[in-house]
């Protein structure tokens, strides 16, 4: 799978990223666990040690703020991650039936599911009065079907490779 | 010649609004790129105006395609005529959403045109203790949900000195802060998402006026993830505000020295609880702190801390524009002023309703709303987010006010409606109740860790039809416990809408279906 919009793991680079974070903010750890995940993609295991180290904190203390938020990773995500919003103002509107039909979709299609990651359930997305909401490589989107939804992962997909 | 405004909300975008902007652009237009008027269904609407403030007429849902086969015009099936005097916006009081989607959003130019500023410019030449007066004065409460008055939370930071960070030396530089709670994780709301992107100004004068009225310093809105366009244009209009001298050292000429910086929230919804956020804020884990003590008198970092909604904050430059008896004269009770209602989920006519307190929820979900988006029937509706309870249709005719909800059994919450159809199945809708508190719980309470994974058990036990009236017993008993038993809203709350589900549609309860998950 290609994930070359994020640059492959590098710990100098990491580090780069983290010091200016700690030297400038009180309570730093979050911080720069999302700077890494916005830098690579994700945080390998090497980082939430080196956060700890430079934070002065305890390595379980720093993987206790990693594994207790939704967003962070320690794998690369999909290259055109699709997620479909699991709320109650989603579901009024077919929010439940529309995740069953992307997953078959999703399921006669692998290569569909490994470009997608299939979903990634997420909770609200705040287009409540246009659901079912997704969001489709970061970009929103109202009134999802699943012909919409792949339409949009193809134009990901070749914004993507155009890069 | 022309003006042309498309929609730059992020559920517009959604709606394809980025690509009716383009086709405009491609054909030698000029387009503004302006907030969203809140009429959801509508988007994207672009609207057009002979000059830069003259009347704007409008077309709704329109496509790339709509433009490419020729420039909209009056006889468009499309066409809606005077924006403005459209019965759903022409019957709104509009306050806090005063400027958004008339204006664009990051010009300060635009802001200052229409009325932004005058609340600031008002408060700065008042005291620090007039301001808090004022706010007060106003009856405004806190529109996160709890529903505490401003006032008397400002006058409690107002009344510390400001403090050096818990574990620094007292000699080191001290402070007070103005934390926004910007983690809007209620499905159903979007009122917060649709301020910071259609009139974030408004939301840093807010601040601004509130770290004068109490002395800060510092500003931080803890801003959640999922909201990247809000996110992305709140950043712009802060480095937008420190050039026009509207943040910074001596704001506007005053003595007033103040800055605003977003934090990011990472896929949390208890984050949204005020000690939570603050945790979050300071790096750790999300976990609930007990209180006291009160975050306002040892907040972020141990100093004195103001947290209020982006709507409590974002209503506050009106109130010193317009002043505190004007808004107090709005609403009933000690509901007063204006709420911004959100109609969402199954519901023909969704969007943004600002309009004083009292309004009834039938008249929001019938009158603005138009029924459901499907057609059929309303069964059910949730008030309040997802820890707000259910209430079925012969309910609706309850105030929008937080004693007549209260009474009722429900919560304002954020303002937030979701409407639900016939088909809802609402054992499944308090499965998923129970589910949500699994998944976000922090943890620290045993009855929200613990319970809501017995509950989600229980109530599967109940819809697969085993010992249905003693499962039932022991999930009110269940419920019981995690209302008494937690710290926070989380726990304390979830028992809402799986009550509500039980009371109101116990019918739905009655016969074995298969769960599913």
């Amino acid at each position: 799978m290609n994930h070359s919009r994020y640059p492959e793991w590098r710990a100098e680079a990491a580090e780069a990223l983290i010091a200016p974070i700690v030297a400038a903010e009180p309570g730093p750890v979050l911080l720069c666990l999302q700077a890494v995940q916005a830098h690579f993609g994700y945080v390998p295991g090497d980082a939430v040690g080196m956060i700890a180290k430079a934070c002065n904190v305890s390595r379980a203390d720093a993987h206790g703020v990693f594994t207790f938020y939704a967003d962070l990773r320690d794998t690369p995500p999909p290259a055109v991650p699709v997620r479909l919003c699991a709320a109650e103002a989603c579901q009024a509107v077919g929010g439940r039936e529309l995740k069953t039909e992307w997953a078959t979709a999703c399921g006669d299609d692998a290569v569909l599911a490994a470009l997608t990651g299939v979903d990634e359930p997420i909770f609200c997305l705040g287009n409540c009065a246009l659901g079912p909401a997704a969001l489709v490589d970061g970009e929103l989107m109202g009134c999802a079907d699943v012909a919409r939804l792949k339409a949009a992962v193809t134009q990901a997909q070749t914004a993507g490779e155009a890069l | 010649m022309s003006i042309w405004f498309v929609p730059r909300d992020a559920a517009a975008r959604s709606m394809g609004a980025d690509a009716v902007a383009l086709a405009l652009e491609g054909r030698g237009e000029t387009v503004i790129r302006n907030g969203s008027r809140g009429m959801l269904w509508m988007e994207p609407l672009v609207e057009r105006a002979e000059s830069r403030h003259g009347a704007r007429v409008g077309w709704a849902n329109m496509t790339a395609a709509d433009i490419d086969a020729g420039m909209p015009d009056e006889q468009s099936k499309q066409y809606v005529g005077v924006v403005e005097e459209i019965d759903y916006l022409a019957r709104q009081n509009r306050w806090i959403y005063e400027r958004v989607g008339i204006t664009d959003p990051v010009d300060p130019e635009d802001y200052l045109a229409h009325g932004g500023l005058s609340g600031l410019k008002n408060a700065l030449a008042m005291s620090g203790s007039d301001v808090v007066r004022a706010v007060t004065d106003s009856g405004l409460r806190g529109r996160g949900g709890a529903g505490f008055p401003a006032g008397i939370k400002w006058r409690t930071v107002a009344d510390q000195s400001p403090t050096p960070h818990a574990g620094e030396s007292p000699s080191a530089p001290a402070h007070k802060y103005i934390c926004v709670n910007a983690d809007e994780g209620d499905s159903g709301t979007f009122a917060d998402r649709m301020l910071m992107e259609g009139d974030p100004f408004c939301l840093l004068e807010g601040m601004t006026i509130a770290a004068h009225a109490v002395g800060a310093d510092r500003g931080l809105v803890y801003l959640r993830s999922e909201y990247p366009d809000a996110i992305a244009t709140l950043q712009a209009a802060i480095w937008i505000a420190r050039e026009q001298g509207w943040l910074g050292e001596g704001i506007l000429g005053s003595h007033l020295t103040f800055d605003v910086e977003i934090r990011v929230g990472a896929g949390s919804y208890v984050c949204g609880e005020e000690t939570a956020m603050l945790e979050s804020l300071e790096g750790r884990r999300g976990m609930v702190r007990a209180k006291p003590p009160l975050p306002a008198i040892k907040g972020l970092f141990g100093t004195p801390t103001v947290i209020n909604n982006v709507l409590t904050i974002a209503s506050v430059p009106s109130i010193l524009a317009r002043g505190a008896e004007a808004y107090a004269a709005l609403g009933q009770e000690r509901s007063l002023g204006t709420q911004v209602f959100q109609l969402a989920g199954n519901i023909a006519h969704g969007g943004i309703v600002e309009t004083a307190f009292g309004i009834t929820a039938r008249e929001l979900v019938g009158d603005f709303g138009g029924g459901t988006r499907s057609g059929r029937p309303i069964r059910a509706v949730q008030l309040g987010g997802p820890l707000g309870a259910y209430l079925p249709d012969d309910k609706l005719d309850v105030a929008m006010t937080y004693e007549a909800l209260a009474e009722a059994g429900g919560m304002i919450g954020h303002g937030g409606i979701v409407v639900f159809d016939e088909t809802v199945n609402m054992a499944e809708q308090a499965r998923f109740a129970m589910d949500f508190c699994v998944e976000e719980s922090c943890g620290k309470c045993t009855p929200c860790r613990i319970g809501a994974v017995r509950g989600v058990e229980t109530i599967d036990k109940i819809r697969a039809g085993q010992d249905v009236a003693g499962n039932t017993a022991l999930l009110r008993d269940l419920c019981d416990v995690m209302t008494q038993g937690s710290l926070c809203a989380m726990g304390g709350l979830t028992p809402n809408p799986v009550l509500s589900a039980i009371n109101q549609f116990p019918e739905d309860f009655q016969s074995p279906v298969i769960a599913t998950g």
